[in-house]
């Protein structure tokens, strides 16, 4: 297996991490503390850790609508994205993006584009500047099963394909986009097969299992970084929760429901971590205690934060 | 008589006219799911159950494809109503609706026609920057498509239905704020009274929303109510604002509004997209130019600034135009 136990245990704080600041924000944004719209990634934290565990920080990343985990998971302090999500100056946009333009540049994250597919081709153009910069970078796009039935991702994939680019296509497979199951939209069984379209590898993972998810990461970077080109990777997974804020999800199949809500990552990484005698009940609690202590903290940053002025809305229109 | 919210009014002129006629059909993402929204704003709640999934088509989300696919039906005699969610997706849309949409009946000298409706959602609710313009302007510039902008549900029932049964490419925008969703409290009440009996609203009526003799302001959508509460204060200051809608851009209802400018002899046009190249900017250069003498006063455009929306309420508030700017622009106008 060859992860060392303290690489395991950070990924699996991380995901505690960010399973329970999504709890936090869901309750906060209910209860009319936070403005906007959310659109939340439990169920899915094995994906951003599994990934981000392989980048450096001067790597890059896109995300979409979806993108406090992939914030949480590529180094965008917790307290800028609260901030951010309360609309405040410290937050990582200084207010002016919101929970779907998450995101610090610092720590390789560009804000997150909310167009789905949007963020495909500027991680393709990223990856470009690499290569043409002769910079040992990469790029990561992550996207949704729905994002693979736009132009842009067909388009990025072929261009990062003809030109070798340093990236990896990350596309979470969570069976739905918005309402719409996967099924309906689309006749392949794997988005990985769409790879073959563009002559590079297509692989699909199972993305509640953070373990494999990281292991896929870790071929498919190193491939990237020798000048290998790119790697579509499929993973499976699915959100706990709605769509977005209120979203009910009717339009799902309780079974099928079930199913997946029994494949929970973070119960199945407790269970691994403990069978392999690198956890302990007793420093889960530790872990989950500190993370919450983390989040309040947090919390009260944020909240303490200075609103922007109206006027701001003219500050950083040009460079 | 039956109040009805714009959600309300737009999913009765399509159920109607989809009973009328059976070459009309609806195309967009997640409209017709089962336990589903009925889109983004639930106007096609429901609709699935009557007209079945051929009709109520739901799509991947790929928008250059809705477009161009809505195109392709339109030309061999079906009718139609695509959508977009959010008016910032329309973008990956353009191709298809300005290359083709717009161009395929003058190039083809007059043999083809494309009957379709390209539902649009705009206008600022909170949402950050890419779920926020206001669109129209764009499609203003482009011969061969219509431009329509209903403020309220009767207006749009009626303008809806006019759309489909239209034979050019229609651009149908409806603000978010607008439709009376439940739920949102920053919504507007746009219900209006809608009658049993079939109405059309035809293109190119302007509707004059309140009578004055001081100053006309024009707007659209969501600002017809900002200028409608802020005219109530202006009336306080001794004021008279003759407030116009157009409800289409193109076609635009010329008359009306040179009838009231010469009337007024103060004009002032007010619209929630930014202020540079907007439809306003054409409205004011109209006005100047067929009414200048008539004018008392240089007129004013009250319109977003030259930025992308922001996230955080405070700045969001700051940049949609409001009650008080409207106020002092007509203040200006009128040497105040
Ligand atoms: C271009 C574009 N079309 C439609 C939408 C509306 N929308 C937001 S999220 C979403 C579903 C996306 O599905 P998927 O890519 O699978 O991501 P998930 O929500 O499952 O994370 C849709 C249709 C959008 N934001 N952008
Ligand atoms: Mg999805």
């Amino acid at each position: 297996m060859g992860i060392p136990g303290d690489k395991l245990i950070k990924m699996y704080r991380k995901m505690i991490l960010i399973r329970n600041f999504e709890d936090r924000v869901h309750r906060l944004f209910l209860s009319g503390e936070m403005p906007g719209t959310i659109h939340l990634y439990q169920g899915q934290e094995a994906v951003a850790v599994g990934v981000c565990a392989n980048l450096r920080k001067e790597d890059v990343i896109t995300s979409t609508h979806r993108p406090h985990g992939h914030a949480i998971a590529k180094g965008v302090p917790v307290k800028s994205i609260m901030a951010e999500l309360f609309a405040k100056t410290t937050g990582c946009c200084k207010g002016k993006g919101g929970s779907m333009h998450m995101g610090d540049i610092e720590v390789g994250m560009v804000p997150a584009i909310a167009i789905v597919g949007g963020g495909i081709p500027v991680a393709t153009g990223m990856a470009l500047a690499f290569k043409m910069k002769r910079l040992d970078r990469v790029a990561v796009s992550f996207f949704g099963d729905g994002a693979s039935n736009e132009g842009a991702f067909h388009e990025a994939i072929n261009m990062g394909s003809i030109w070798d680019l340093p990236l990896i296509y990350v596309c979470e497979n969570n069976l739905y986009g918005a309402s719409t199951h996967v099924s309906k939209v689309m006749k392949l069984k794997d988005i990985a097969e769409r790879a073959s379209s563009y002559g590079i590898p297509g692989i699909v993972v199972d993305g509640n299992d953070v373990i494999s998810v990281y292991k896929a990461a870790k071929e498919a970077i190193e491939r990237a970084r020798k000048g290998e080109g790119p790697t579509l990777i499929e993973c499976k997974t699915y959100r706990r929760g709605g769509h977005s804020r209120s979203d009910p999800g009717q339009y799902r199949d309780k079974k099928e429901e079930g199913i997946w809500l029994a494949k929970d990552p973070i119960s199945r990484m407790h269970k691994n971590l403990i069978k392999m005698g690198i956890l302990t009940e007793e420093k889960g609690k530790g872990i989950e205690n500190e993370v919450k202590a983390r989040i309040d903290e947090a919390i009260e940053f944020a909240q303490k934060s200075p609103s922007p002025k109206p006027e701001d809305v003219f500050k950083d229109v040009f460079a | 008589m039956r109040r009805l919210t714009v959600a309300e009014a737009l999913r009765e002129a399509i159920r109607e006219e989809m009973r009328r006629d059976s070459t009309v059909f609806c195309i967009g993402e997640d409209i017709g799911i089962k336990g589903g929204w009925g889109g983004a704003f639930t106007v096609s709640l429901g609709l699935s159950e009557e007209f079945g999934h051929l009709r109520i088509l739901d799509t991947p989300i790929s928008e250059l494809g809705i477009a161009g696919v809505a195109v392709g039906a339109a030309l061999m005699g079906m009718r139609p109503i695509a959508d977009v969610e959010y008016g910032d997706f329309i973008f990956l849309a353009m191709d298809q609706l300005i290359n083709n949409a717009a161009k395929l009946r003058y190039m083809s000298a007059g043999k083809l026609k494309v009957p379709m409706v390209m539902r649009i959602p705009v206008g600022a609710s909170g949402r950050g920057a890419q779920h926020a313009q206001s669109v129209e302007s764009y499609f203003i510039h482009v011969p061969g498509l219509k431009v329509v902008c209903p403020s309220n549900a009767y207006d749009a029932k009626g303008l809806l239905k006019t759309a489909i049964r239209d034979d050019n490419p229609v651009m149908f925008f409806e603000h978010k704020l607008l439709y009376g969703a439940k739920g949102r409290r920053e919504n507007v009440d746009a219900r209006a009274e809608v009658p049993q009996e079939e109405y059309l609203i035809p293109f190119g009526v302007a509707d004059i929303k309140r009578r004055g003799s001081h100053v006309t302001i024009i707007a659209t959508l969501r600002m017809v109510y900002t200028v409608v509460s802020a005219a109530e204060k202006l009336k306080d200051e001794g004021i008279s604002v003759e407030i116009i809608d157009p409800r289409t851009l193109i076609p635009l209802d010329k008359d009306t509004i040179l009838k009231s400018v010469r009337k007024t002899n103060h004009a002032v046009i007010v619209h929630e997209d930014n202020l540079t190249g907007g439809w306003g900017a054409e409205m004011a250069a109209f006005i100047s130019s067929e009414a200048f003498d008539y004018l008392d006063a240089p007129l004013k455009r009250v319109c977003a600034p030259d930025t992308p929306v922001p996230f955080a309420p405070v700045m969001e508030n700051y940049w949609v135009p409001g009650e008080a700017d409207v106020i002092r622009a007509v203040r200006e106008v009128m040497g105040g």
